[in-house]
Order: C-alpha cells, then structure tokens, then sequence
C-alpha cells in the first residue's frame, strides 16, 4: 500500500545556522552523511589495529609504534583483537550500509521527502557516536582494552580483571557501548521499517521497489529482532560483573587460585546463546545491504533488468528469515546438544540456496547484458566474486563433523574476513563511487577508482586465501604469536606473505580517501543522472533539495530496472516518467 | 531540455544513441583483465587445495578418516561450483562488455530458476547427509565398553590430566580444595578413599589401540582441547563435564591446542597426548601410582 509522500509534520525547510544544517539536523541526508564519516574513522581505526596485529605475527619481539612498553605483550595483541572486531563489526559494517546509504537514500528512492521520523533518527545517530566514544575511551581507562574478543564469552568476560588485563573498567565501558549501540539501533530500525511501509510514493508498489530497499527493509526487520537478544545478555553480563548475580557463572571457579564464592546457578552457554542469536544475523544485516547495491549496479551497468526481480527480492527476505534459525552452527564445539548440531547444520546449508539462486541471478542480469566498466561496476563485480569464495568455505563451517577440525582455527577467519571484510566492504566502496555525484554534485576521478579496484581485489586474495591453508593445517586464530607449540613455527612464511599484503592493500586505500576528498573539494561537477539510471534519486538535482524533490514529488509508473526495453525511447525508462515521455517515436510501448 | 525546439532535442538523442555516452565507454582492456585475472586466480587456488598445499598431517583415528573423507566430497563439490562461478563471472563480464549492440531484454526464466534452486539444494543439503555419519560416531556414540577414562581439568593455562588409578574410580572434587602450589591443582578431597590412588599429571598418555574417553572439564573460563591428529576438539565449559571419546591406532606425540580464547596465556595453554604401546603404558601408570 502506499499513501500520500508528505509526512505528518510540515513538509521540511532548509534550516538556518551551522549547527542546524550540519550538526545537529534532522535531514535524513545530513545523518546519513554523518554515519558515513563515522563509519570512515571506525574503519580507519580498525585498520590500524589489524595492521599492528599483522605486524606482531610476523615479529612478535619487534619495537612498534603505539604500543606502551614498546614489545607489544600478548595481553596487548588480543585486545587490539578485541577492539578490531568490536570496531569493524558494529561501527563500520553495521553503519555504512544501513545508517549511511539506507538513511540518505531510502527516502528519495520512494519518493519521500525524510524518514517517518526525523528527530528520532538524528537521536540514532548520536546515541552511535556516543557509543562509538565510550568505545575508544576503553583505550585509556585502568587496565586498557578488553581481550574477551568481540565475543566477550564470560566468564572470561563476566568476573571482573581477575581473568586478565583489560577485563576490568575495559569490559565495562565495552558493554556500556554496545548496549548504547543497541538502543541506537533498535530506534534506527523502527524508522526504516515505518518509513518503508508509510511513506512510498503514489505508484511505488512493493514490486516497483528498488532491490536497495529490499535490503534496507529487510535489514531493518532483522535489526529490530536482534539486537534486543545483545541487549539483554548485556545487561545480565553488566549485572554478573558488578551486582554479583550469577547468570552465566556457575558454582565452583576457582580463577587464579581464588574461589569465586557466592556464584552458582549460572551457564557460561547462555551467553553463548544469547550472543549467537544475536551474532548470527548481525553478520547477514551487514551483507544484505551490500547484495541490495550490487543488484542494483550491475542493473545500472549492463543497461538490463535484474534477472528475476521477484526472486531477488524473495530471497532477501529468506535469507533474513533463515538467518535467525541458524546461529547453533558457531556452538557446534561448545558442549551443547549434539543433536541440536544436526539441525543448525541443515538449517546452515539451506541458506545456501537464496545466496547461490541470488549469484546465479547476478550472472544473469550480466548475460546478455552491454556492460560499462565504472568504477562502482568493478566493485559489484568484485563483489560477487569474494562472496561466492567466502560462502563457499561456509559450506565446509557448516558441517559440524568438519567443524571438529576447523573450529577456530585460520580457516574461519579466511571464511568471514572474505565475505565480511572484503564483498561487503566492496559493496560500500561500490555505494560510494555510484552515489558521490549524487549526495555530493562532484564527480570522483574514475582512473583513480580503478586502480583503486585492482589493487584492492589483488590485494584482499592474497591477505585472505593463506589463511585457509593456516586454519588447514591447525593454526589457531586469536593466538598473539605462533611460539606456543613447535608445529606452528612452519607457517611462518604464510603470515608474512599475509602482512605484506595487508601493508600493500592498505596503502592503496590511500587512493580512495585522496580521491574521495579531492573530489569533494574540486571534482568535475556531476550533472543529475551520471549513470543513466531509472530510480528515482536520479530523478532529482545533485545533491537533492532540502525535501528532495523539490515540491515535485514523483509518481511512479513501472518497475526500477527498465533498461533496454524494446521500442523504448532510450536504453533506460526512469521510474518517474510517464509511458508518452518514454515511448518511442516508433510503435511499441513500453512494459510498465 | 525542454527549452529547446522538438526537432533539435529529438536530434540530439538519436546523436546521443549513436555514440556511447564518455562517461558510459565499455573497455575491452578492462574486460580482459577480469576475465584474465579470475582465471589465474582460480588456477592458483585449485592448484593449493587439489595438492594439499599445507594440509593436516594425517590422522589417527578411523573416525579422523571418515572426516577426511568428508572433507574431500566437500572438496570437490565446492570446488565445482567455485570454478564454474568465478569463471561464468568472468566470461560473462568479457563476452558482455559493451561492443556497441543494444542489451537483450530479458526478466528472467522460471525454469531455469527452479533448476538451480533444486540443484544448489540437493548438493548442499546432501553433503550435510553424507556427513553426519562421522559426526555421531563421535557425538552421539558412547564410548566402547572398557574405555580408558582420564579427566581433563583446564584452567588458565595448563592442562590437567587425572586417571582414576588402580580402583577404576575418581575421587571426589571440591573447588574449595584446589591448590596447584600445594600438589592438588584438582581439588581432589583427601577424606575420599577413591580419590587416594587417582594420578594428576600434565600430559596425556594412552596406550595404542585401545578406546579412550575423556572427560572435559574447566576451572575457570571456557578452554578447548583440539588435537588435529584426531580431527576432533571439544570445549571445556566451567560447569559442564563433556564426554569426548576415540581409539588411537598410531604411537606418537601430539599437540593439544587450547582454540577457545581465555586469556593472556591462551597461545601458550598447550599439552601433548603421547600414544604409546601397551607396555609402556602399564609402565607409566605404574610409575605415577609410586609417586
């Protein structure tokens, strides 16, 4: 169904002072430009800290930079560790795609003037930059950065800093910030989902939606029913470290030689549980925006329809649906019941099926197809090919006999940087080529996005497929050096061809942010459809009015992926225009 | 645009058709490149993995080779599918890059869809089939009769390994009791008859070919115990007592791996299970009960 555009409160306009137009506006654009520069610091820091960790495998007696002490201790390792994942997980790959993209585009591609609820999204995004301060403030607090991992299994986690370093006042303001993070998002969610349901132009029916919203939409039902299962184990997790309650921690721990008294009753497995139900579809709600944007791109780019629009946007909503039924397949090891693995294990397998049908799908919308090279091309292209290697060792996860022998281990880390790390970072980098004319009226240097492409996917290949042989051959991940135990001393040469090309690929991102910023400063002005697109942002100027459209808010008369169609006007039948400005001159008209 | 007479805008997008758009421009350089580079990449990968490049020494359980075996059918069923879609993708990318005809306009195809739905199914969900054989072996089994039984305790970061001795029982345990710098890191209560003849010590030894069960255990924080060679690891879980049970048919000293993160000293928490032949393992219990 969709109802009048214009929201209940007065149509927007334009606010007066700096604070009101760029700080502390209530325009969806202006948030979701500021997730985005969030999100390009956390990944910033993020990077450094998995650099500094790169370095200590490979020269763990090394002197490095940042590092108080100067020899980096184990203890510092795993909470640069624990501080990477936090940081790339929830402030990068759970911000850019839906807090900066969706925010800024989900309105104007329905047609609407702002999310349903302005004020309340500004509030999401400065509950997130809290949550993003209380995160680095674990950096200089008594004890420094937690080690528990971005997991934080209590009770390595849940009894304070008798279990190491970092586990005092560093978990606590951990857990402060991702509950903050919650909260966020939780209110974030309930924005998209209204905004989607209420506020589509005349016309837009589901079916006509483009696939980016698909994602948003569905993303955003995934977020409101996670995160509320982190918050919770939060809470019980902040209650067992400081009101001696006893929800994970049972009878008996005796840690460091002290026996932990006044403890029982509690089972370190719920956390497990709890956090797992919740992890599980974290990591499907940072790709599934990325697979929204890439069916979208490579539409754009090969001037066709997406190849089974329906099925694309169904298994979206499988794959958000099936995520929630699967989060048992990172406990296969942990002593739950057996029986329970043989049930997550199919679960597992069978989301598959979406996935694959969707790369399937994309090879589709390319068959046939006349295909343009931009730079947010190359990156779709990437895309696919780091998802299809990344969800096919996924296959290998998922059988629990198997998982006896790769739990832990490198081979997982290969398995979620490449599809975590590398296709949905992909998806950003493609995002932001694609839309920086429109959120910005400048162009960005297309030589330089290419070069960035090429040295990127050169270059996350060769971080990323040595750790499958590390994992194969039983190098444990989380270890701060490979000294421990004799037979790890032979992977040596892997972990440096690692770190070098972690150094080099870093290096090159180098390119982007100088593009990106250049650009920003003295790009080639960008016109209002660069890439010939049929969605409705491109129906307006770059960048768009205060309310989007200008008072002209568009009518929608066919689907968002008329490309090439036969006896059309042009190779591309925008959204908004009436079948007579579309036809061509010759009979035929076009499908609506 | 709408500014300028009908004839001379009509005129500029005939114009317009006729020469791709600058910005829009096809590469076949490019093109190339992709469909080149996911070819050598696809080579190279294949090559490692169909080689065994740094794989597992080999293991020492029957049940260790099933789950080799399971892992080879995995192997090659992903592999297939990897090689088809990297190499579709850059085949497709090439022989569709813009070479001046116009797109083919297609929504898709039911048929075609259902097919690889049903095919990507029956591959996934039958290599799942396939391998829960090795799975409940391990899991579901109870370990043979006559089973050696050893406790593993883990806590930050040592292992822990107690035989029951010559009365085949476990003595009692008591957290209040545990004290390593005193010589009972287990917390084994003195008043406890069973407990009087158990053996703590800080490795593993089995004799060959014999059915072991291990019972797993942790002090403080979640542990693991992971030893590749048997391609079999557990947690240990404060709170839980986890049965985990195999036959090693091969004398030789392995590694055990903590895997699950539990402190500072979690890449040093390391162990050796040593298979040894009957003999000398009569010979070690004999010479741990002296002690």
């Amino acid at each position: 169904m969709s109802s009048s555009p214009q929201p209940v409160h007065a149509p927007p306009r334009a606010p007066i002072g700096f604070f009101r137009r760029y700080i502390f506006s209530t325009d969806h654009k202006v948030i979701g430009l500021q997730y985005y520069f969030l999100s390009l610091v956390a990944v910033t820091v993020g990077v450094v800290l998995s650099l500094l960790m790169r370095f200590h495998l490979v020269w763990p007696r090394a002197h490095m930079p940042f590092v108080s002490g100067g020899v980096m201790r184990p203890e510092q390792y795993l909470a640069l560790m624990t501080m990477h994942g936090t940081i790339m997980v929830f402030f990068v790959l759970t911000t850019a795609p839906l807090g900066a993209f969706g925010n800024y585009f989900l309105p104007i591609q329905i047609g609407a003037p702002d999310m349903a609820f302005p004020r309340l999204n500004m509030m999401s995004f400065w509950l997130t930059l809290v949550a993003f301060g209380c995160m680095l403030s674990v950096f200089v607090v008594r004890g420094g950065a937690p080690i528990s991992g971005w997991t934080a299994y209590p009770p390595l986690s849940g009894l304070g800093s008798i279990t190491g370093p970092g586990e005092g006042m560093g978990q606590t303001m951990w857990i402060v910030s991702i509950g903050i993070f919650c909260f966020a998002s939780l209110l974030a969610s309930i924005n998209f989902i209204s905004t989607t349901i209420e506020m589509r132009a005349p016309g837009m029916h589901l079916m006509r939606m483009p696939l980016t919203v698909w994602a948003w939409f569905v993303t955003a039902v995934m977020s409101l029913l996670a995160f509320g299962a982190l918050l919770a184990a939060l809470i019980m997790l902040v209650l067992d470290r400081s009101a001696g309650t006893s929800f994970f921690i049972p009878y008996g721990l005796v840690v460091n030689g002290e026996l932990q008294v006044g403890r029982s009753g509690g089972w370190p497995l719920l956390w497990e549980h709890l956090f797992w139900f919740f992890g599980h579809p974290e990591v499907y709600i940072a790709i599934l925006p990325g697979m929204g944007i890439t069916s979208h791109i490579i539409s754009n780019f090969s001037r066709k329809p997406v190849f089974g629009y329906r099925a694309m946007a169904g298994t979206l909503c499988a794959i958000g649906f099936l995520g929630f039924l699967l989060w048992g397949h990172h406990m296969f090891v942990s002593g739950m019941n057996p029986y329970s693995s043989l049930a997550f294990s199919a679960l597992t397998l069978s989301i598959g099926v979406p996935s694959a049908v969707k790369t399937f799908n994309w090879l589709g919308t390319m068959w046939g197809g006349k295909i343009h090279f931009d730079t947010p091309m190359l990156f779709s292209i990437g895309f696919i090919s780091f998802f299809v290697t990344g969800g096919l060792s996924g296959i290998f996860l998922a059988q629990p006999a198997l998982d006896n022998m790769l739990h832990a281990t490198y081979y997982v880390v290969a398995h979620f940087h490449l599809v975590m790390a590398v296709a949905a970072i992909f998806g950003i980098f493609s995002a932001t080529y694609y839309w920086f004319p429109k959120m910005f009226g400048k162009m960005m240097n297309d030589t330089l996005g290419k070069l960035h492409f090429w040295l990127t996917f050169v270059g996350a290949y060769c971080i990323f497929m040595p750790m499958h042989f590390v994992g194969l051959y039983g190098g444990i991940r989380r270890y701060s050096d490979f000294t421990g135990a004799d037979y790890l001393v032979a992977l040596r040469p892997l972990h440096m061809f690692m770190t070098i090309a972690a150094f080099a690929t870093a290096a090159a991102q180098l390119i982007f942010f100088y593009n990106f910023f250049k650009s920003l400063a003295s790009g080639a002005k960008a016109p209002e459809n660069p890439w010939r697109g049929t969605t409705l942002e491109w129906a307006t100027a770059s960048p768009p009015p205060i309310d989007n459209f200008a008072g002209h808010f568009p009518h929608v008369f066919r689907g968002p992926y008329e490309y090439s169609v036969p006896g059309a006007r042009e190779d591309f039948s925008p959204q908004h225009l009436p079948p007579s400005e579309v036809a061509g001159t010759a009979e035929g008209a076009p499908n609506v | 645009m709408q500014f300028f007479p009908a004839f001379l805008r009509d005129a500029s997008r005939r114009a317009s058709l006729a020469r791709p758009n600058s910005r829009m421009r096809g590469s076949d350089a490019t093109a190339l490149l992709l469909f080149i580079s996911l070819i050598v990449f696809v080579g190279i990968t294949v090559y490692l993995f169909a080689t065994g490049y740094y794989a597992p020494p080999p293991p020492i359980t029957p049940v260790g080779l099933q789950v080799d075996h399971q892992y080879a059918l995995t192997l090659y069923a992903t592999g297939a599918i990897f090689i088809l879609a990297q190499l579709g993708l850059g085949f497709a990318v090439f022989r569709f890059r813009d070479r001046g005809k116009p797109a083919r306009f297609i929504r898709g195809n039911t048929g075609l869809e259902i097919t690889w739905m049903l095919a990507t199914a029956a591959i996934f969900l039958g290599l799942g089939a396939l391998g829960t054989k090795a799975w409940s072996e391990t899991r579901f089994q109870p370990s043979a009769a006559g089973a050696i039984k050893v406790e593993v305790t883990e806590e930050q970061f040592v292992y822990y390994f107690r035989y029951p001795g010559a009365d085949g029982k476990f003595g009692r345990l008591d957290p209040a009791l545990v004290s390593a710098p005193t010589g009972n890191p287990v917390g084994i209560d003195p008043n406890d008859p069973a407990g009087r003849d158990d053996i703590v010590v800080p490795t593993l030894t089995v004799p060959v070919n014999h059915p072991v069960e291990l019972l797993i255990r942790s002090q403080d924080v979640i542990h693991n115990f992971f030893v590749r060679e048997l391609r079999l690891q557990q947690d240990a879980v404060p709170g839980m007592v986890v049965p985990l049970h195999f036959t090693p048919d091969r004398i030789g000293r392995y590694n055990i791996m903590c895997t699950q993160l539990c402190g500072m000293g979690h890449y040093q928490m390391h162990s050796f299970l040593n298979v040894v032949s009957e003999a000398e393992y009569e010979n070690f219990l004999a010479q741990a009960l002296k002690q």
